[in-house]
């Protein structure tokens, strides 16, 4: 492990979240820039590089979207918005304009850093293709190969349902907005028949999880999109049991 | 006696009442002359250059010098207003600007010729009428008037010197005077004046009327001018000594009662009573009979009466109309009800009429039967045409000729069929059939046509069936007996019939009248809210009148504002209107449409005055082409404002008090919620500093296990921050009514997953079953909302059953709707308490003793009901309780094709392209 540690930019205003999470971090395996505006931030990401941006959208100068075009217009480092519960039409518009993914406000630090490990792993992936296979909960994809296994069983999915769960092992880990999902399964036309999305992932679900009012793989994010779960560890059998920490 | 010393109680209310209305407004000076020329303007002029002396601000409103240089010398010396440039008849008049006046607020302001009429487009008709709003605005002004232009004295005037002067000013507004001094200078000089060219001659019709500048006219007026200035003098004197009770010289008050008929007389009548009442220091009142002819009258007529009865108003007299038939009988009844003590009428007109003949004039009938009254009889001749006020009068209505036509026409019928039946008849039952002829065209056509139907059957008779026949001769002269009866049979039974319907016709009208206002007062009554009120108001005018209302409201301190903008008509709109509407309501009084005030107004503005004081206005356009309104439209407006004017200011007075009642309530919940709340947020405040602090002082010296408890008591505290913090924003949310569903169709079991995700960590090791049928329907609801109302549902059963016992969620479909429940083991619900569970800060018995707000379950029942569903709680049989929630399937769930139902194919053949 001789890699540099990441840098993760934190942009908020206030100082009490930063030093939580400047204490946090370091014990980790990160290392931490902070900028408390959205003109330093600019300035830090062209000057540091970092390697993924932790961005509040409520900032004191500008509008945190703004923020995320500027970022968007020269580089694809993974941004994460930090935003408060009820604002869901702000995430999904930040998300659209090109975040990464969200936390909700307040969140634990076992959250944060799930989200940053993601970020992180997206970020190297990245630079080779976006992953093409997945493995975790039982369930064994391999996108190329158009293969689905579950406990080792393989599964037969609609073409529709096929496509759906392909975007979502492509960004595995992170949210995929019902915008971004309908737009890349079913094509610019049916942006807004969030129903159509609805039915297949319920079909879906019915699929893959042992218990589908009970997903643990294939995850709602309320007003938001969905997430394929994707934390190394998660045991392939659900006994009843989702806790986790 | 000591009691005669003391002062009059009324007297001094009276004194008192003056002065206190007074106070605060402008005073009034009135330079008085005899005739133009005697110096007025330049007396006045020298005054204000005292005052000014004095130090006072004085400012020239609009004095005219007409072109005398010392005049203008003194004129010179004062400050002035600029003259308002108005356009008319395509040149540019200089008017006095009255918006400017009020805007400069000088202490005292000129403003010449009390008496000018101002140029068609002003604010006011009339000069006198700026500077009663002046007054009110607390300017004191110096003004100038010639006997001539006083209302009272304008006939005298006009008979005295053959003059009729137009523009008169009422004698309340020099009666209300603060000072009037009067300027003489003997006729001589003044004409001596005259001949150096020192009198300005208003221009070349007046020049022309130079007889006016005769000795004798000039004697006349002066004499007139002192005579009315010393009566004012001496009614001064009166009134101080009535207050300092001096001595009681004042009679027992006179009743003076001035009775007119509709005819060009009346004025004239009016101002005559008047001058007597004044003379007389009596109380008088303008009677005026509406007789049954009143409605068969032409409009013209009609007007004579109206401009008489608002002549005697702005005169001081009172004014009273009563309707009957009986003139005689009702004036006396009504003189002798209130204790009149004169009547004054005008002498009989020019016609000859029937009854005159039988019963006696009617001055003659009056007299005979005044017992005690006194009678005044005045002279009642015509007035001069010139002095009727200029408005356009339509001229009487043109006679119907084909009314006569039709009387000839059944006069001929009555013929043809005596001559049919002349062998059966006799000529008494011929003469009954020529009767029943003129009664038929009574009914029908009215009193010419019937008087022309019973000379015609006369004429007709005589010439066809009396012998000689084809002759107008006759055999014998007992026929001529029997033409005269005939006749005199025929008109009287005419005139009865008649008289029979007019009476009809005017209680038809009355009744109209008053059930117009029942059933608008009625409509009011049962209304209180503002808006159906209005609409009622709109209504019935529109019935009655044809016109469009628009009402303007002074609601929650804005000022005057329309009311229902989105039904006012379009005339209402205008900001010009609004003004307009805006003046009524600060001056209390009509103006618009049909009024002396802002007649160019699109609308008649009248004011709605309550028991308190202004509430609005009410505007009623008539529309193009209707014509001013008539004075019976007026009374009745009148009548409807003041009625409406109550109703209003009744709802106001309900809204109000409502709104007082809601902020008491409101109040009462906000100290409920701030006391729940700050419970709420202090409790883990203080668990959480305490557990810091603890944490800061002694972190070191405490062993694992214990340093472990305090940072899980910071984390559990600040969760159950978070919560409550979530609930009061959904809940505030929810309440502000700024929340918009966000409806989606989808399955229910979306927002399971996602909440028991979310409570995860609570939940632990607990087992929770979840029910939910495959083929459930999709629903349409906003998901981050249910999934609240799932989070908070759960969240309760969690929180208020015993660690490990189960949890049950499940989805099943009933008619038209989704039921949800979630079940639990627990203790289950206290009776009584399954409905105020759902309260905002409740907490049921078995919450208590813990912690937590009562917000969780208030906001899953606001969001349900919000999505139209219902949520309650039962307790379950064998123990625990079951929380449902309902969500209507709305309208038809949008077709979805299922691929799998073709076919399923695998997923290695499926995504092969």
């Amino acid at each position: 492990m001789t890699a540099p540690l990441p840098e993760v930019l934190l942009v908020e205003d206030d100082a009490q979240i930063r030093r939580f999470i400047r204490a946090t971090l370091p014990s980790h395996g990160m290392r931490l820039l902070e900028a408390a505006t959205a003109k330093e931030a600019l300035a830090q990401a062209a000057t540091r590089t970092p390697d993924v941006v932790l961005l509040d959208l409520g900032l004191p100068d500008a509008d945190g979207l703004d923020v995320i075009r500027g970022l968007r217009e020269w580089s694809a480092i993974p941004i994460i918005v930090i935003s408060a519960r009820g604002l869901e039409r702000d995430k999904v518009t930040a998300l659209d304009a090109g975040a990464d993914d969200y936390l909700t406000k307040p969140f634990g630090v076992e959250e944060l850093l799930a989200r940053l490990r993601v970020a992180l792993r997206h970020r190297q992936a990245g630079r080779s293709g976006a992953p093409t296979v997945f493995a975790g909960g039982g369930l064994q994809i391999d996108l190329a190969g158009h293969l689905v296994r579950l406990d080792g069983q393989e599964v037969r999915l609609t073409p529709t349902e096929f496509k759906l769960l392909a975007v979502l092992v492509r960004h595995a880990g992170k949210v995929v907005t019902h915008r971004q999902l309908l737009l890349e399964v079913w094509g610019p036309g049916a942006a807004s028949n969030t129903h159509y999305l609805r039915v297949q992932m319920h079909g879906l679900r019915h699929k893959l999880e042992a218990e589908p009012a009970r997903p643990r793989l294939l995850l709602t994010e309320p007003g938001v999109g969905y997430r394929l779960r994707d934390e190394p560890g998660l045991p392939p059998a659900p006994g009843g049991q989702g806790s986790e920490v | 006696m000591r009691d005669e010393l003391r002062p009059d109680p009324d007297a001094l209310l009276a004194k008192l009442k003056r002065e206190e209305r007074t106070s605060g407004r402008g005073r009034l000076h009135v330079f008085f002359g005899a005739s133009a020329g005697v110096g007025k303007t330049y007396a006045m002029l020298q005054a204000a250059h005292d005052r000014l002396r004095e130090k006072v601000d004085v400012v020239v409103g609009h004095v005219d010098t007409h072109g005398r240089p010392e005049t203008a010398a003194l004129v010179e010396g004062l400050p002035s207003l600029p003259p308002r440039e108005a356009p008319y008849r395509g040149k540019t008049v200089r008017e006095f600007d009255l918006d400017a006046a009020l805007q400069r607020r000088p202490r005292l302001l000129l403003v010449d010729e009390l008496a000018h009429t101002n140029v068609p487009g002003s604010r006011h008709e009339r000069r006198f009428q700026d500077v009663e709003e002046l007054l009110a605005a607390g300017i004191d002004v110096y003004t100038t008037l010639n006997v001539q232009h006083l209302e009272s004295l304008n006939d005298v005037v006009a008979q005295v010197t053959g003059v009729v002067v137009r523009e008169t000013v009422p004698d309340s507004v020099v009666e209300s005077a603060d000072e009037v001094e009067l300027i003489d200078l003997p006729p001589d000089e003044l004409l001596a004046r005259l001949r150096e060219g020192k009198v300005y001659v208003a221009d070349q019709a007046d020049r022309a009327l130079s007889g006016f500048f005769r000795k004798s006219n000039l004697m006349a007026l002066r004499e007139l001018a002192l005579r009315a200035t010393a009566d004012r003098v001496d009614e001064q004197v009166q009134v101080y000594r009535r207050a300092e009770a001096k001595q009681r010289t004042w009679p027992i008050t006179e009743k003076l009662l001035v009775c007119i008929s509709p005819s060009p007389s009346a004025l004239r009548v009016v101002r005559a009573g008047r001058r007597l009442a004044r003379r007389l220091r009596a109380d008088w009142t303008v009677l005026y009979l509406e007789q049954p002819r009143h409605f068969s009258l032409g409009r013209r007529d009609r007007d004579y009466a109206a401009q008489a009865m608002r002549a005697a108003e702005t005169l001081g007299g009172e004014t009273v109309t009563l309707a009957g038939h009986d003139a005689v009988g009702e004036i006396l009844r009504y003189a002798r009800d209130n204790n009149f003590s004169r009547i004054v009428v005008g002498k009989p007109g020019r016609f000859w009429r029937l009854r005159d003949v039988f019963a006696g004039s009617f001055v003659a009938r009056l007299a005979e039967r005044s017992g005690d009254i006194d009678v005044f009889i005045v002279h009642g001749g015509r007035e001069k045409e010139a002095a009727r006020p200029r408005a356009q009068e339509p001229g009487p209505p043109p006679i119907d000729w084909t009314r006569y036509g039709w009387s000839a026409a059944t006069v001929a019928a009555c013929t043809v069929l005596i001559a049919l039946l002349q062998a059966d008849l006799g000529l008494a039952n011929q003469i009954m059939i020529y009767l029943v002829g003129v009664v038929f065209v009574a009914h029908r056509w009215g009193r010419g046509p019937s008087i022309l139907a019973s000379v015609l059957s006369v004429a007709v008779f005589d010439f066809l069936f009396v012998p000689p026949v084809y002759t107008f001769n006759i055999s014998d002269t007992e026929y001529a007996v029997t033409f005269v009866v005939m006749l005199v049979v025929g008109i009287l039974i005419s005139t009865l019939t008649v008289r029979v319907q007019e009476a009809a016709e005017m209680a038809r009208q009355r009744e109209r009248r008053t059930s117009a206002l029942y059933s608008l007062s009625r409509e009011l009554a049962s209304s209180r809210n503002l808006d159906p009120m209005i609409a009622a108001v709109r209504r019935h005018v529109l019935n009655l009148f044809g016109a469009e209302t628009a009402v303007f409201l002074t609601l929650d301190d804005d000022g005057l504002v329309l009311r229902g903008e989105g039904e006012a008509p379009s005339f209402a709109k205008d900001s010009k209107e609004a003004a307009v509407a805006q003046w009524v309501h600060q001056h209390s009084q009509p103006a618009g449409q049909g009024t002396a005030t802002l007649s160019g107004a699109a609308a008649l503005y009248l004011p709605l005055t309550g028991s308190r004081g202004p509430v609005g206005v009410l505007a009623i356009h008539f529309g193009p082409g209707a014509g001013d309104p008539g004075t019976d439209q007026m009374h009745l407006l009148e009548a409807f404002a003041s009625q409406t004017a109550l109703a209003l200011e009744r709802a106001l007075l309900a809204r109000e008090a409502h709104r007082q009642r809601l902020a008491v309530e409101g109040e009462k919940l906000r100290n409920a919620i701030l006391a729940a709340v700050s419970h709420d947020l202090r409790t883990p405040l203080a668990s959480i500093a305490g557990a810091a602090s603890s944490l800061e002082a002694s972190g070191e010296r405490l062993d694992p296990q214990a340093r472990r408890e305090l940072v899980l008591t910071i984390h559990e505290e600040a969760d159950r921050m978070v919560r409550l913090a979530n609930n009061l924003l959904e809940m505030g949310r929810l309440q502000s009514g700024t929340v918009a569903l966000r409806r989606d169709w989808q399955p229910i079991e979306e927002v399971f997953g996602s909440a028991l995700h979310a409570l995860e960590g609570p939940i632990g090791s607990r087992r929770v079953d979840v029910r939910v049928p495959k083929d459930l329907p999709l629903v349409s609801f906003d998901e981050v909302l249910i999934e609240r109302v799932l989070f908070n549902l759960l969240e309760n059963a969690l929180r208020y059953t015993p660690a490990g016992s189960p949890l049950e969620i499940a989805a099943s479909p009933r008619d038209g709707e989704i039921l949800v429940e979630i079940l639990d083991r627990g203790p289950g619900i206290t009776p009584g308490e399954e409905e105020r569970i759902f309260e905002k800060f409740f907490r049921g018995e078995a919450a208590r003793a813990g912690h937590g707000a009562g917000l969780g379950l208030a906001v899953a029942r606001a969001i349900v009901e919000a999505h139209g569903g219902r949520i309650w709680v039962e307790n379950r049989p064998g123990g625990g309780a079951a929380f449902r929630f309902t969500l209507p399937i709305q309208g038809e769930p949008p077709a979805v094709t299922d691929e799998n139902a073709a076919g399923a194919l695998d997923a290695a053949g499926g995504g092969a392209s």
